[in-house]
């Protein structure tokens, strides 16, 4: 059952609820429901400690979390700027140099040698770069401490970054690129995001060998120059240690750093798919991996805890229509999920995902687009909302309940510039939300004429079937737009015979 | 966002990803330490067991079932983890999967949880049973199959079914799971064992108590041939479309030639695609007797308390026997054996070596070899194939697998980046392993092993899941959750020696079984692939 909840996680900690299938009206039971008359005791009231909050003179915010269960101490220090900052001919850098800050080392202090110095003691520093941030982080005893965290703020401020360790992290990413279309699921997702948010946005391109050997040293300088600046940046720090003597440790190190120029928003457009039936093929496969995919929303917006309820109630578990009616009732797959997706500070992915046998892969698809297009027309019921809601807000104790994870959603509102009470409305307004909001937002926001359906999967089995199992073409979906992952080689490389697609 | 707090990175991982894998990442994980003690961790790790042994209480209830409480109320919540002591490599002959199915129907509901009248409803499943008896009598005739029987057969099995769903309320036990704040509702099939975990709010263990034992004791043949098709499903996901578990299911098929573990947890498609609800029962009766279960349970809890809510569910679970020992025992192998795959994906090298099961005295000695060629930028194969001679995007030795209760192996891999061979990886990885024979790991090595075993164990303590996980497996494995802190001094005194005793006596031509994908364009026949070698 593994790989079913990683997909439902997709949906960012969204797990839902959702009663008996419309299709099989559950008869009032004439059993009696011994579960209903166990005692559930009020759970004793809960109030996680907030992380301490202190401002530098120069902008950097600091969260201090003590937590003194084990004696270790970890942290992290986040900057803004990523992959999204940089033109479309560097995609790809920001991951190398997340990569190779870490194995370059510093000035005083290889990468080589600070592995050999961390793993001795079991500790971790590392660094990693995103689409909107990079960071440093470590992991350490509460005694090698301040060794650690030495070499964390020396990497930082003095990283040296070495063309050997470059040269080794792009043979690394070309490894991946070259690989790339071997993996299904990996093609799927990536040909998934291109068609929502375009081959050239952030969130939907990918690294090519052209682009990625192009990289340089002096890219990889650039970019540290211009973003490791105490305006903006996020220091947290949680474990064993006291607050005051870390505040006077990190005012040390981080107090008299100079005030950056902050990056210039990043600007990127999101128009969502051109709809359509879009098709990869692969020979090798026996089943189908089926992604209906179109734009969803910010959490900033005031529909958001409405979405989240309907999110429930489409995909958000075991019970939800989506997985009732596709592998449940129809046993057409084995994972299946899908989310109205929301992030921070750009539009989620809506999608909805199922993998199934070639042979039922139309009838997989139309069962998924006739369960998108139910949240318009089939009623929410108040049976649906209540289950939904119990299902959020039962769970919402797992939100924080270790101090890692207060400190990290702190950091995170923060990042994006949310209110730190974010999660207590969040709860108030999930209570609040009614079936008259669900039917207002699946008609607002669900709209299968923007949306873009996707097949990874052996086209001719997909029509011929296999023995015993009639199949259907593709063409019965719509008109199929056959989408070429053929990986561009750049002349004077060699891999082998690469992925042949015709 | 980035990641925040670093972790280690285990690419194995991602593609041997059945469950098979569970122990492989739990042991080594938790088995390593350090010797040349850092002044503050080895009374530390000692500490721990001490303040463990005041917050843990392990009661056999009289009908044989293990249970472990450890109380840890650092939040309200708490996270359990039930461990049966059986896997795929138990299921009978002819019914590969089996156990994994059986998984899969423990989320189906009980005689009083997901059924609108039971009576009438097992009646109707009895009907199901009946008639896909008769089906199948007839499917597997060789001889004089008759095709409109056939299909009578098949009509009457497919109305029997279409009969007994009316009494289904679907998904309903996992709805009540949901309903009440659980998350991490999963569980995994492992050829050694089957586990079942979730995470609560504290109130609501009562509640699980009630879930866990009624489908422990009382599981129901509910929808079983729909489930059976969305295990087929699986099927094709992990192992069918994905070129790397495809390949690893020919490895371990060569690898054995008697014993389960070339087996394949999921079951070969044919076998799967054939077993029966009666066979579940059989195997359920047989080994989820009480006294081959131990369910820990972590968080928010009293034991004086929970205890007794513990034996008023899980005690009225009929007792019966321990299933007896497995008898096969995997034959020595005397020759290099291996599987060349010819196919339009990219190259990959695998080679394993057979060695004894996890209760063998030189355990210990696995977990350090495993830890000095693999683990992080530190290590000899990341070193050697990865950073120097930059021929692989990845390499590594790991051990026990695909399991640890019985022999496994211990396996080595390596990814080749363009334009380099699998024999070259092959080359490189003899090369390291001739080291292990001829000289002595040194004495940093050593140390950081036994460091990060110690370490590592400390940073696991603080989670409940990890917590239950980790108790209920040493108390399963070895008898005593305390088990999981003394292995340490096994740890510690791992030498030099031994590693090169271990690796000579292990890594043996004759002991070794590989497996190479080879690239060949798309539209060339495998079978006509000219080259044996080259790419």
């Amino acid at each position: 059952m593994k790989y079913l909840v990683t997909i439902a996680v997709l949906a960012l900690a969204h797990v839902a609820a959702l009663p008996a299938v419309a299709q099989e009206p559950t008869q009032p039971s004439q059993q009696a429901q011994p579960w209903k008359k166990i005692p559930i005791p009020e759970l004793p009231a809960f109030h996680p400690k907030q992380p301490r909050r202190i401002v530098l003179d120069n902008g950097a915010i600091i969260f201090l979390q003590e937590d003194h269960e084990l004696p270790f101490v970890n942290g992290f220090i986040e900057m803004r700027g990523g992959g999204r900052d940089l033109p479309a001919s560097k995609t790809g850098m920001v991951s190398l140099y997340g990569d190779v800050w870490r194995t370059s080392g510093t000035a005083s202090k290889s990468g080589d040698a600070m592995d050999d110095l961390l793993e001795a003691k079991a500790a971790k520093v590392e660094t990693d770069g995103d689409v909107d941030s990079t960071s440093v982080g470590w992991s350490c005893l509460k005694t090698d401490f301040d060794t650690v965290f030495g070499l964390t703020t020396d990497l930082l401020l003095h990283p040296k970054f070495d063309p050997g360790k470059l040269d080794l992290a792009k043979q690394q990413m070309a490894a991946g690129i070259v690989r790339r279309n071997d993996d299904v699921g990996e093609i799927a997702s990536r040909e998934a995001a291109k068609l929502v948010y375009g081959p050239t946005n952030p969130y939907g391109r990918t690294p090519e060998l052209a682009g990625v050997m192009a990289i340089t040293v002096a890219d990889l300088e650039q970019f540290h120059e211009k973003t490791v600046i105490p305006n903006g940046m996020i220091i947290g720090v949680t474990g064993d240690f006291d607050s005051a003597t870390m505040e006077q440790k990190l005012r040390a190190v981080f107090g008299g750093l100079k005030k950056g120029t902050p990056l210039p928003p990043a600007k990127e457009t999101f128009n969502g798919p051109h709809p359509g039936v879009y098709s990869v093929d692969k020979t090798d496969v026996n089943q189908s991996n089926i992604w209906i995919v179109g734009l969803g929303t910010e959490r900033s917006n005031p529909d958001y805890y409405a979405l989240s309820v309907m999110n429930q109630v489409f995909s958000g578990g075991f019970g939800s229509r989506l997985f009732q009616n596709v592998r449940t009732r129809l046993g057409l797959a084995y994972s299946v999920g899908g989310s109205y997706g929301a992030s921070y500070d750009h539009p989620g992915l809506f999608y909805t995902v199922a993998a199934t046998k070639s042979a039922s892969t139309v009838e997989a698809t139309k069962a998924m687009l006739g369960q998108i297009d139910d949240l318009k027309t089939e009623p929410f019921t108040e049976d649906e909302l209540r289950r939904a809601k119990d299902e959020l807000l039962n769970s919402f104790v797992f939100r924080y309940d270790t101090p890692e994870k207060v400190l990290n959603e702190r950091a995170s509102l923060e990042f994006y510039g949310y209110p730190a009470d974010f999660l207590e409305k969040y709860r108030a307004a999930i209570e609040k939300v009614t079936i008259a909001d669900l039917e207002r937002v699946a008609k607002k926001y669900v709209d299968r004429s923007k949306l873009a359906i996707l097949v990874v999967g052996n086209t001719q089995q997909i029509a011929a079937g296999t023995p015993g199992q009639p199949g259907k073409p593709l063409s019965d979906l719509g008109q199929v737009h056959p989408v070429d992952i053929t990986i561009p080689m750049p002349p004077g490389m060699q891999a082998g015979p690469s992925q042949q697609q015709p | 966002m980035p990641k925040r707090f670093p972790a280690p990175k285990h690419w194995m991982r991602n593609w041997s990803a059945t469950s098979l894998i569970v122990y492989t990442s739990l042991l080594p994980a938790l088995g390593q330490t350090s010797s040349v003690q850092t002044e503050a961790t080895p009374d530390l790790a000692q500490q721990e067991l001490a303040h463990f042994e005041k917050r843990v209480t392990t009661k056999v209830l009289p009908n044989g079932l293990t249970v472990l409480l450890i109380e840890r109320p650092e939040a309200p919540v708490f996270s359990y983890y039930t461990l049966v002591d059986a896997g795929d490599a138990n299921d009978p002959t002819g019914q590969s999967g089996l156990a994994h199915m059986f998984e899969h129907l423990a989320f189906k509901g009980t005689d009083e949880i997901g059924t609108t009248n039971w009576p009438a409803e097992k009646v109707a499943l009895q009907k199901v049973e009946d008639t896909y008896a008769a089906y199948d009598g007839e499917y597997r005739k060789r001889v004089g199959q008759d095709p409109a029987k056939l299909k009578q057969l098949r009509e009457a099995f497919e109305a029997a079914k279409k009969d007994a769903q009316q009494y289904v309320i679907p998904n309903q036990f996992t709805e009540i799971a949901e309903e009440n704040g659980a998350t991490g509702i999963n569980a995994s099939t492992g050829l050694d064992s089957t586990e079942y975990f979730w995470s609560m709010p504290a109130n609501r263990l009562e509640l699980w108590a009630y879930m866990e034992s009624g489908r422990l004791g009382h599981p129901v043949p509910r929808e079983f041939y729909k489930e059976r098709d969305v295990v087929m499903e699986e099927r094709r996901m992990r192992t069918d479309s994905n070129p790397i578990g495809r390949m690893v299911e020919q490895f371990l098929a060569t690898a054995y030639v008697a014993h389960p573990y070339g087996r394949p947890g999921v079951g070969w498609e044919s076998e799967l695609s054939q077993i029966d609800a009666t066979e579940a029962d059989v195997f359920h009766k047989k080994y989820y007797a009480p006294s081959n279960i131990v369910i820990a349970v972590a968080g928010d809890l009293k034991a004086s308390t929970t205890m007794p809510v513990m034996e008023k569910y899980f005690d009225p679970i009929p007792g019966g026997p321990k299933p007896e020992p497995m008898t096969t025992v995997e034959p020595p192998q005397n020759s290099e054996k291996s599987v060349i795959i010819r196919e339009a994906t990219q190259p990959f090298y695998i080679e394993g070596y057979h060695r004894s099961d996890y209760l063998d005295p030189d355990d210990q000695v696995y977990d350090a070899i495993t830890d000095i060629l693999s683990n992080g930028r530190v290590s000899r194969l990341y070193r050697s194939l990865v950073r120097d001679q930059r021929i692989a995007a990845e390499a590594e030795g790991f051990s026990g697998f695909p399991g640890i209760k019985f022999p496994g192996l211990f396996a080595f891999y390596a990814v080749p980046l363009p334009g380099h061979t699998p024999q070259e990886m092959r080359s490189a990885i003899h090369k390291e392993i001739d080291k292990l024979k001829t000289q002595d790991v040194t004495d940093d090595e050593l140390a950081m092993f036994k460091t990060r075993a110690r370490v590592n164990l400390l940073r696991s303590l603080g989670d409940n899941e990890g917590l239950a996980q980790s108790l209920a497996t040493y108390q399963l494995r070895y008898g005593d959750w305390r088990e999981l802190f003394r292995q340490l001094d096994k740890i510690d005194r791992v030498s030099k020696a031994d590693i090169r005793r271990v690796s000579n006596k292990v890594f043996t031509e004759g002991n070794r079984t590989y497996a190479i994908i080879e690239t060949v364009p798309e539209h060339e026949p495998a079978a006509s692939a000219p080259k044996a070698g080259g790419l």
